[in-house]
């Protein structure tokens, strides 16, 4: 389903991405640890499409399109979900609304009808069933003084409305109090289906109890340096980055 | 339909959709502004001789007085010798029903998205339709009529309700004001009259809708409005005019009166054509409206949203004289490509334990310039004042320019008076996060401005909220991405 292959990415001339390939197929969750600033949001960012990211090689095949050639919404279209690490605010824009003109714009993307009132309600009442998200919350403006973890939660809700092919998390697990984790990792578990696949970023072992993993990739300095089984996370988790350091010793 | 739109389709949609013009004879007066001219329109509205001196007296003064400069604006000199004071579409002498008038003029309403219809319209809303200088028909009058409403244009209330005009016209905003509402009472050609009698709720929205048609003319309506004791009514004004590449100058009045315990909501969606993206033509929207609290526990609350015009320079005003008035401000100024905007508002606290409420938003787009003027005034005798002040500016681009200029003046100590401003421009990381939901930049930005104006839009009466909220979103489009 992505087929990303040597993808080399710069910001402002910095290079960050140095070469990345990955695959990953209908059904499958894959995970990308790695230690802070080693270019994990970046690829997210890239995937989705975001401005003054500049891919210098390489190409990524999204259900058999060039996904580089897409807009960011055409990418959303055609069914790639970020639930993004710092979530934005937007003063005033009720959270409701927004999620209506997501899934109704994706749906014309899609050549299907808008949902209407009643039918959007509905899909809205399961859907918050299943991640545990409260009314009130999207009542209001979108975001705006939400706590941490209500913001991440708003996230995996919004993902939940769109039906992705593909979920990226960036570390949607941050920030959640550990029964707020279990919630958000069943709501991803309940979306999983064969047809869809879900490639969560994170720092903790924690969240891979509850989503797991087929496959683990550590991210160290724009290129995955090691890829394995569930495993790996806990070799990670208790040896930490050093053993990827000294093992990439002569790159860095 | 096809749903992707070419760039093409995009730029023509994004252009101003009300510049269309009439097809229709006029009778003008010739250019120019003398005694002459002033008789001229006087003499063609047929106007008691007390209202041609009333003219005269206002045309003295303003020859007196000097064009000013203190806004936040630039413009070439108007030369008011070019301008045409007097234009009237051609119709059959006198119009008894609506059904009367010309259907080339219906037509230009219809294409507005106003029906003189009355059958046709879906909600209350009465109509008065301001031609250029002349109303052409007001719907809902007779059903008005049976509850004691006056609803007619200004020049019929000359005519049939002299007595209330001489009363209250220039009772709030005196011919002696300033530069433009003194040339406005010497040559106002028509404008919409309204009277809602003793504990009357006017049971439908009142409409005022100005069309300017013809070149080369100015239009200078006059509006007078009248709540008497206990009553309500919520009044909404729209305007448009064709595309053309000079400026034309509109120079209104509005004049509000609220007696004990009465209500006034007046709402404005502005669109006049803003000029191109050179900053070629627009209207000079230069328009002078204040209302008067005269009774105890009476409120006045005017909402505005302002897209069009090259220029606007408007302050709606409240004085607030009635012991536990209210005067309450809420606007939404959009400037984009070279449009300026200097607005804000005045209250006025002069009786004791008034309140006022002041919400501003202006949106900058372009290479565009938008100010926020404002003056609270707390008078000696205004024990108690209140007066909360909120002003945000949100920038598109970094080329626009954003200001504020709070004045406040508390003469009495135990008022409380609070100012907040805020500046934001729409963050890229905004749009990108409407961008990986599946929205585009435009409606992303539509979102946001209408997130950051909904305070202001949800004063708008329901009919008009949608529209206003569409105009909000087109008169932005293409300024972000
Ligand atoms: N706009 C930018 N301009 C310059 N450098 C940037 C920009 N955005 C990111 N970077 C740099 O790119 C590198 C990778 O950042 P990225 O956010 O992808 O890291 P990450 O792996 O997600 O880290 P974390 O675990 O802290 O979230 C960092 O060195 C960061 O400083
Ligand atoms: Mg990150």
């Amino acid at each position: 389903m992505l087929s990303i292959k040597n993808l080399h990415a710069n910001i402002d001339e910095k290079k960050i991405l140095k070469g990345i390939n990955l695959e990953i197929k209908p059904g499958e969750v894959h995970a990308i640890m790695g230690p802070n600033g080693s270019g994990k949001s970046t690829l997210a960012s890239v995937l989705a499409g975001r401005e003054h990211y500049e891919v210098t090689e390489g190409t990524v095949e999204f259900a058999g399109k060039d996904l580089l050639e897409l807009s960011p919404e055409e990418r959303a279209g055609e069914g790639l979900f970020l639930a993004f690490q710092y979530p934005v605010e937007i003063p005033g824009l009720s959270t409701t609304n927004f999620i209506k003109t997501a899934v109704n714009e994706v749906r014309k993307y899609r050549g299907e009808e808008a949902l209407d009132a009643v039918a959007f309600l509905k899909l809205m009442k399961e859907k918050m069933a299943m991640v545990n998200i409260d009314q009130s919350l999207l009542s209001r403006s979108l975001n705006e003084g939400f706590s941490g973890g209500e913001k991440k939660r708003n996230e995996v809700f919004q993902m939940a409305m769109l039906q992705p092919k593909l979920a990226i998390l960036d570390e949607t697990d941050s920030g959640l109090d550990i029964d707020a984790i279990r919630i958000v990792a069943n709501g991803v578990n309940k979306l999983r289906n064969k047809d869809n696949a879900v490639l969560v970023v994170t720092h903790y072992q924690r969240l891979l109890d509850y989503i797991v993993p087929d496959y683990v990739h550590v991210l160290y300095n724009g290129r995955i340096v090691k890829s394995g089984p569930k495993e790996l996370a806990f070799e990670l988790e208790e040896k930490g980055y050093d053993f990827i350091r000294d093992e990439n010793k002569v790159e860095a | 339909m096809n749903n992707e739109l070419s760039a093409i389709e995009k730029t023509v949609l994004s252009d101003y959709k009300y510049g269309f013009v009439t097809e229709i004879e006029a009778d003008e007066a010739p250019p120019g502004l003398n005694e002459d001219t002033i008789r001229f329109i006087s003499a063609k509205k047929n106007e008691p001789e007390w209202m041609l001196e009333w003219r005269l007296k206002a045309y003295k003064h303003w020859l007196k007085m000097e064009e000013p400069t203190w806004a936040n604006i630039k413009y070439d000199k108007i030369n008011y010798q070019d301008i045409i004071y007097y234009s009237a579409p051609k119709q059959k002498k006198k119009v008894n029903s609506l059904d009367e008038i010309d259907p080339e003029l219906r037509k230009t309403f219809e294409r507005l998205g106003i029906s003189l219809d009355e059958q046709k319209r879906l909600s209350g809303v009465a109509i008065d339709a301001v031609i250029d200088s002349v109303s052409i028909g007001t719907t809902f009058k007779e059903q008005l009529a049976e509850l004691g409403i006056i609803f007619c244009s200004i020049s019929e209330a000359i005519q049939e309700h002299p007595e209330l005009v001489k009363k209250y016209i220039g009772s709030v905003v005196p011919i002696t004001d300033n530069y433009f509402s003194a040339l406005n009472s010497a040559v106002f050609s028509d404008g919409s009259f309204c009277y809602i009698p003793k504990g009357v709720r006017c049971p439908m929205e009142l409409s005022t809708y100005f069309r300017i048609n013809a070149e080369g003319t100015g239009q200078f309506e006059r509006t007078l409005l009248i709540a008497d004791e206990g009553s309500y009514v919520s009044y909404l004004e729209g305007c448009t005019a064709p595309i053309r590449d000079e400026n034309q100058l509109h120079a209104a009045v509005v004049e509000l009166i609220a007696m004990e315990n009465a209500e006034i909501k007046y709402s404005t969606v502005q669109n006049w054509y803003p000029g191109d993206k050179d900053g070629v033509g627009g209207i000079y929207n230069f328009v002078t409206k204040r209302g008067i609290c005269q009774g105890a526990h009476s409120k006045i609350s005017w909402t505005q949203v302002e897209t069009g015009s090259s220029i606007t320079w408007k302050y709606p005003s409240v004085i607030l004289k009635g012991d536990y008035s209210v005067g309450e401000f809420y606007s939404v100024a959009v400037t984009n490509n070279h449009q300026q905007a200097d607005t804000g508002t005045k209250m006025m606290h002069l009786g004791k334990n008034t309140r006022s409420r002041i919400v501003s938003k202006g949106i900058s787009a372009g290479v565009s310039n938008n100010s926020y003027r404002g003056l609270v005034h707390v008078g000696k005798n205004a024990a108690n004042a209140r007066n909360f002040s909120q002003c945000d500016s949100l920038l598109l681009g970094d080329k626009c320019g954003a200001h504020t200029f709070p004045y406040i003046e508390v003469k009495n100590n135990t008022g409380v008076v609070e100012h907040e401003a805020t500046t934001s421009k729409i963050g890229e990381d905004q749009i990108f996060y409407c961008n990986q939901r599946g929205i585009d930049t435009e409606t992303a930005v539509a979102l946001i401005i209408n997130g950051f104006a909904k305070e202001v839009m949800n004063q708008l009466p329901m009919e008009f909220a949608v529209e206003a909220q569409k105009l909000l979103a087109i008169s932005l489009e293409g300024s972000v991405g």
